[in-house]
């Protein structure tokens, strides 16, 4: 099988619109959480996320930047965030300009967990106030989730495999994994992989909330609601933004002396057969993935320095989740040090695979693993463990594992190392 | 420039990203405006929006410039 590597990296994050002021925010332990803007909150059980700031803002992202005015008129903001990422990574790989021949061998893996929720909602009152004459003709290509791979491949020219993953919070991670297989089995030398989300609307807060999978007891504190692990935490809070790497054949990328971050290595997927919500009682399904992932790299638990945890923050997927890697490290656990910046960024849900696999990457680059914010009283079993709690630390990183779990018990797991 | 130029013009701009000197009554909308079939039926829903006017699918066919469109709305507009 052709070895795959990673020499592109983009961002649109609450923390940051690019790599290095993302990535500086969250080391610094900033935290990107607020109240909502996007509408009035006001009479909702959750009051706060994790929103991609204005343009105005020290760290806020410009649509203007990337995408055409036309685009962004027609479309939900998770194409424009993707849009935006994807077009950093390919800028920061040096491949704007491929040739047609390279360009039929690069292609676009790029997804989401739900897609255009807000615009969905605003075209059904459009239709149901003035009728059906009155619905925008972009509706529906303004909306599907395929759409961010679909508008990336018209803008670059690419016109290898075209492909978009939906496996809600498992996305971004199931988008990276999926398309390092494309290029492996020789379907592509090239590809943008990765997955955004922008469902911070009326709809998609409360309908996340009503499934009581948000945080809403830190509406007066929206820093301190996203809480992996520790003993208060009582659920997450929406985030939103799009991850995207370039990934690339590893001999091609060499030859023509690419910045390699990283060499893909292994990938496991997994589902739990359990419940549409709540995660395999055991976190057999999460084991599993991550077991499958180690085994493909030909790592052994103690070679992972860093794992980048799904720790969405809800009181039993932390600690599922946890229980596994337990399990599947046992006593390399000692060494090994995991976190969750979704207490940073909150949860990006189709987004957050890639965007975690990037906090990963930089980890590799900088030799630096990100805080866990707000763990002031850890659970009781986390004891032992090196959660990284409030503040980044200085560390070897020579192989690092993203773990991503999602709604309909669906889990992947990315292992990758510095070439 | 008419009172209905004016708007159709600021529409247009809005719609289509382009600057406001390229909208001359005789340009295109596809051929010099850079606009889609599907920016058409766009352009002409906010035009039936901003004006009070219906514009039937076999009129909105009719409409290529931006004088075309004009004309329409002045002969209809109640």
């Amino acid at each position: 099988m052709r070895r795959v590597v990673v020499t592109g990296l983009g961002l649109v994050t609450p923390l940051g619109a690019d790599v290095e002021t993302a990535w500086a925010n969250i080391i610094a332990s900033k935290s990107g959480a607020g109240t909502i803007t996007r509408f009035d909150a006001t009479d909702y059980a959750c009051r706060i996320a994790c929103e991609v700031k204005p343009a105005d803002h020290a760290y806020g992202f410009d649509p203007g930047k990337r995408v055409d005015h036309k685009v962004q008129r027609q479309v939900d903001p998770f194409i424009i965030y993707g849009i935006d990422a994807a077009g950093q990574a390919i800028e920061d790989a040096g491949l704007t300009d491929m040739s047609e021949e390279e360009r039929y061998r690069a292609g676009c893996s790029i997804g989401s967990g739900i897609g255009g929720l807000p615009g969905i909602a605003s075209e059904s009152i459009v239709l149901h106030e003035k009728g059906p004459r009155r619905v925008s003709p972009h509706f529906v290509h303004g909306r599907l989730i395929n759409l961010i791979s679909g508008q990336v491949s018209i803008k670059y020219g690419l016109m290898g495999p075209n492909h978009a993953v939906v496996t809600a919070c498992s996305t971004g991670a199931h988008s990276i994994g999926d398309a390092a297989r494309m290029i492996a089995m020789d379907d592509a030398d090239v590809m943008l992989a990765g997955g955004a989300e922008g469902a911070i609307c009326p709809l998609g807060i409360a309908g996340f909330a009503q499934a009581r999978a948000l945080s809403t007891s830190f509406n007066d504190t929206p820093e301190k609601a996203s809480r992996p692990y520790d003993k208060d935490r009582d659920g997450f809070v929406m985030g939103e933004g799009a991850g995207v790497v370039v990934l690339e054949e590893y001999e091609r990328a060499k030859a023509r002396g690419a910045k390699i971050y990283a060499e893909v290595v292994g990938y496991g997927l997994s589902g739990d057969a359990y419940h549409v919500t709540a995660p395999h009682p055991e976190g057999s399904g999460a084991y599993r993935s991550m077991e499958m992932a180690l085994r493909k790299s030909g790592l052994s638990p103690a070679d992972i320095d860093y794992i980048n945890a799904h720790g969405t923050s809800t009181p039993l997927g932390d600690e599922l989740e946890l229980g596994a890697v337990r399990r599947l490290f046992g006593s390399a656990m000692d060494t090994v040090s995991m976190s969750s910046t979704k207490s940073a960024i909150g949860h990006l849900l189709g987004g957050a695979g890639a965007v975690e696999s990037i906090f990963c990457i930089l980890a590799l680059r900088d030799q630096i693993v990100p805080p866990t914010l707000n763990l002031d009283n850890p659970s009781d079993n986390c004891v032992g463990v090196d959660l990284v709690p409030h503040v980044a630390k200085k560390r070897q990183v020579k192989a690092v594992l993203n773990n991503s779990f999602g709604f309909g018990g669906t889990n992947a797991s990315l292992v990758m190392k510095a070439i | 420039m008419s009172e209905t130029a004016e708007r159709v013009k600021k529409i247009v701009v809005e719609h289509l990203g382009v600057e406001a000197d390229k909208v001359t009554e005789d340009a295109s909308f596809i051929d010099d405006l850079g606009a889609d079939s599907l920016d058409i039926v766009e352009l002409v829903m906010a035009f039936e929006e901003e004006f009070g006017v219906e514009i039937p699918d076999d009129a909105a066919e009719k409409i290529s410039t931006v004088k075309d469109a004009i004309t329409y709305i002045d002969s209809h507009k109640g």
